[in-house]
């Protein structure tokens, strides 16, 4: 870990905040349209409903505020994932979370031909929490209750029946293919604020939980036995986990569809930066989360514009190589 | 576990000399004959239907003239990938689970399938001129696929070296390497023209459709050889999955079992994606469900689950191309909607034991 006094860990989450509030402004004045910060300011202090304006306002703003709360949600989603699975390679889509919103969503326009950004949000946050649900019934059976084994392979059964399906789907009905692919592929881009704000309250419940819950996930990380005997109530602790992961996860498919890679990677470079303390850890994870998934969607605007690359293709094009940067670096200190 | 009952093998003179496990070998040969009875079965399901005698009759040359062709020339090349592809892509997860000692580690998620699809929507763009027609024959493409395995291999390897490999680096970083392969395939679909796109996305779904005799003449034998070579493999990897350092205090060169098992897992997969493209779940699923049938074993667990993975792929191909006949589905499609029902209610059958 590169930060170990927690003054220096103090000092590198204040340095990290004040990025993302650099790029979330950078976030609104980037793009197509050319912008100065100035007319940025202006929009909001004087607005005058140019062009530029309103721009700025309905389309770059609602843009840079669901960047923002998706990457965080989803990174801190990670977090709780691996430490309640015990495994490194969980990520939330392993609690059948994308899968089950992705079916959710083709379901409903192969059969009602439903086609609004808004309906597919409601859609996709029911699909996810009922697959999860699924996820966490099955992964529970048996009288030990919730082991991570059997969590992680009920989750990747259950996300594989799903996809499987959507896919299906999809290969019979292609008119419906055109209509979702490119909510499919995961995207902050077009999403109206008010999509934003009917599942902020779930993100936001599902931070404030997982904050709450540091602690307890500190000792759930040394085994249940151990965490039992300091007096942690498991299963109960779990079940909020749970939860708070259907909320985080859930609440972001729901606006953005699924993005792949800030939930399991932004867990690790935390994890090299600032170690293993959930208290740090969970903090650390938002505010990288959000960093990643602002400074991807920037870059998406300009790499072949006048087009735009799908968000999901970009956080792994700039998150990879510091990943492995980090994941060889974090390894030969151990 | 419930305890079991061997029964020992000696051959020529004890130097040869194994223990069988019964209830494990019951399993296979039930196993065995399912997947037996599939393939006659599958072999006469189409638009002309055999019963499975007459196939059976037919394969030992005693059948009508016109049943021979329609199963020789048409049917078996196909049936015969699917059965073979499912073998290799079972045992090559097998053999991943076993050595990074993770149950979500498949040949997916260290990046071999990504780095497949990746070489075969850059073959598809790259060598298409403006009419949307190939400049090459399409006969390169299981050669693009390989490459692009072997490749991945080869880089994901290469970066997680670091005074000697150890799983878990090898995984994160083909994790990482495997998001950035996807994320270049996006890109090319984006930008390559849109009529490959529909192309490719069929072949990354996975699909034995179209097979051809040639095909079957590479991927049998390597497959072969590459299992038999999985299975003198059986012993060390139930030494590796005690970890490091238990298998090293018992004699193991781990460095060097770990790369020959690497190296096994990416040629049977290379060659799997190469004939059918990235058919899903197999790879991950049939290792765990071999698992909940015989225990963790690999002298057993590996040819279970072969067989397990032949008769997925094989069901899947049957359901695919029948249920909305003449649609065909890919068989990728249907793998999991098999698989992970069945999957579930062993879950939930040894529910208690672990």
């Amino acid at each position: 870990m590169l930060l170990k006094k927690s003054a220096q860990r103090a000092a590198g989450l204040l340095f990290f905040t004040l990025i993302l509030l650099f790029l979330i402004c950078a976030s609104i004045v980037f793009g197509y349209t050319n912008t100065s910060w100035k007319m940025a300011v202006d929009s909001f202090l004087a607005y005058n409903g140019s062009n530029e304006h309103i721009i700025l306002q309905t389309v770059r703003l609602p843009r840079a505020l669901i960047a923002a709360s998706v990457g965080a949600s989803l990174a801190v989603a990670g977090v709780i994932m691996q430490t309640l699975t015990k495994n490194p390679l969980a990520s939330p889509s392993v609690f059948g979370i994308n899968a089950g919103a992705g079916f959710a969503v083709v379901l409903a326009v192969t059969l009602f031909s439903v086609n609004s950004l808004t309906a597919y949000s409601w859609l996709a946050f029911t699909g996810a929490a009922a697959a999860s649900f699924g996820v966490y019934a099955i992964g529970s059976l048996g009288r030990e209750g919730l082991t991570p084994m059997k969590l992680t392979l009920a989750g990747a059964a259950v996300a594989a029946l799903f996809s499987s399906l959507t896919q299906g789907l999809l290969v019979l009905n292609e008119a419906a293919l055109d209509q979702v692919l490119f909510w499919l592929a995961g995207s902050v881009q077009g999403r109206k604020l008010e999509m934003l704000k009917s599942v902020f309250p779930y993100l936001a419940a599902g931070w404030i939980l997982s904050f709450v819950l540091a602690g307890k996930l500190n000792l759930l990380s040394m085994g249940d036995d151990v965490a039992r005997g300091l007096g942690v109530q498991v299963g109960l602790v779990k079940g909020i986990a749970a939860l708070s992961v259907i909320l985080l996860a859930g609440g972001a498919v729901a606006v953005s569809g699924p993005i792949a890679f800030v939930g399991i990677i932004i867990p690790h470079i935390t994890r090299a930066i600032a170690g293993i303390d959930h208290r740090w850890v969970i903090p650390y994870s938002a505010v990288m989360g959000a960093i990643l998934l602002l400074l991807a969607d920037i870059a998406a605007r300009y790499i072949i514009m006048p087009q735009e690359v799908p968000v999901g293709v970009m956080t792994a094009l700039i998150g990879t190589p510091f990943f492995i940067f980090i994941a060889r670096k974090g390894f030969n200190s151990k | 576990m419930r305890e079991k009952k061997y029964s020992s093998v000696r051959v020529l003179k004890g130097t040869v000399s194994f223990l069988i496990d019964r209830k494990a070998l019951l399993t296979l040969i039930t196993l065995g004959l399912t997947a037996v009875l599939l393939f006659l079965f599958s072999t006469g399901v189409g638009q002309m239907y055999i019963s499975p005698w007459n196939v059976l009759k037919a394969l030992t040359g005693a059948g009508s003239s016109f049943e021979e062709t329609v199963i020789f020339s048409l049917r078996l090349p196909r049936i015969l990938t699917a059965l073979f592809v499912g073998i290799a892509l079972a045992v090559a997860g097998g053999i991943l689970q076993g050595m990074i000692r993770n149950p979500l580690a498949s040949p997916d998620i260290i990046g071999l399938t990504n780095g497949a699809s990746l070489a075969v929507v850059s073959f598809l763009a790259v060598f298409s001129d403006s009419d949307n027609s190939l400049t090459v024959s399409i006969g390169w493409l299981p050669a693009a696929a390989f490459l692009g395995a072997s490749a991945t291999a080869f880089i994901v390897y290469l970066l997680s070296w670091n005074n000697g490999m150890s799983p878990v680096r090898l995984v994160l970083i083909g994790i990482g390497i495997s998001t950035l392969l996807q994320a270049g395939t996006t890109l090319m679909m984006i930008l390559g023209p849109i009529y490959r796109a529909s192309q490719a996305n069929i072949w990354i779904t996975g699909s034995v459709n179209g097979s051809k005799w040639m095909d079957v003449q590479i991927l049998v034998p390597v497959v072969v050889v590459l299992v038999l070579a999985a299975i003198t493999q059986a012993r060390n990897i139930n030494v590796q999955e005690l970890g490091e350092d238990a298998a090293a205090s018992a004699g193991s060169r781990i460095q060097v079992q770990r790369m020959i098992m690497l190296l096994v897992s990416t040629a049977l997969t290379g060659t799997a994606v190469a004939f059918a493209g990235g058919i899903g779940f197999v790879g991950l699923m049939a290792p765990h469900i071999a698992r909940r049938l015989v225990g963790g074993a690999y002298g057993a667990l590996l040819p279970v689950a072969a067989v397990t993975g032949a008769i997925l792929v094989l069901a899947a191909d049957l359901i695919g191309r029948t249920l909305f006949a003449p649609l065909e589905i890919p068989a990728g499609v249907f793998t999991a909607s098999i698989g992970a029902p069945y999957f579930i209610y062993l879950l939930y059958k040894t529910r208690n034991s672990q």
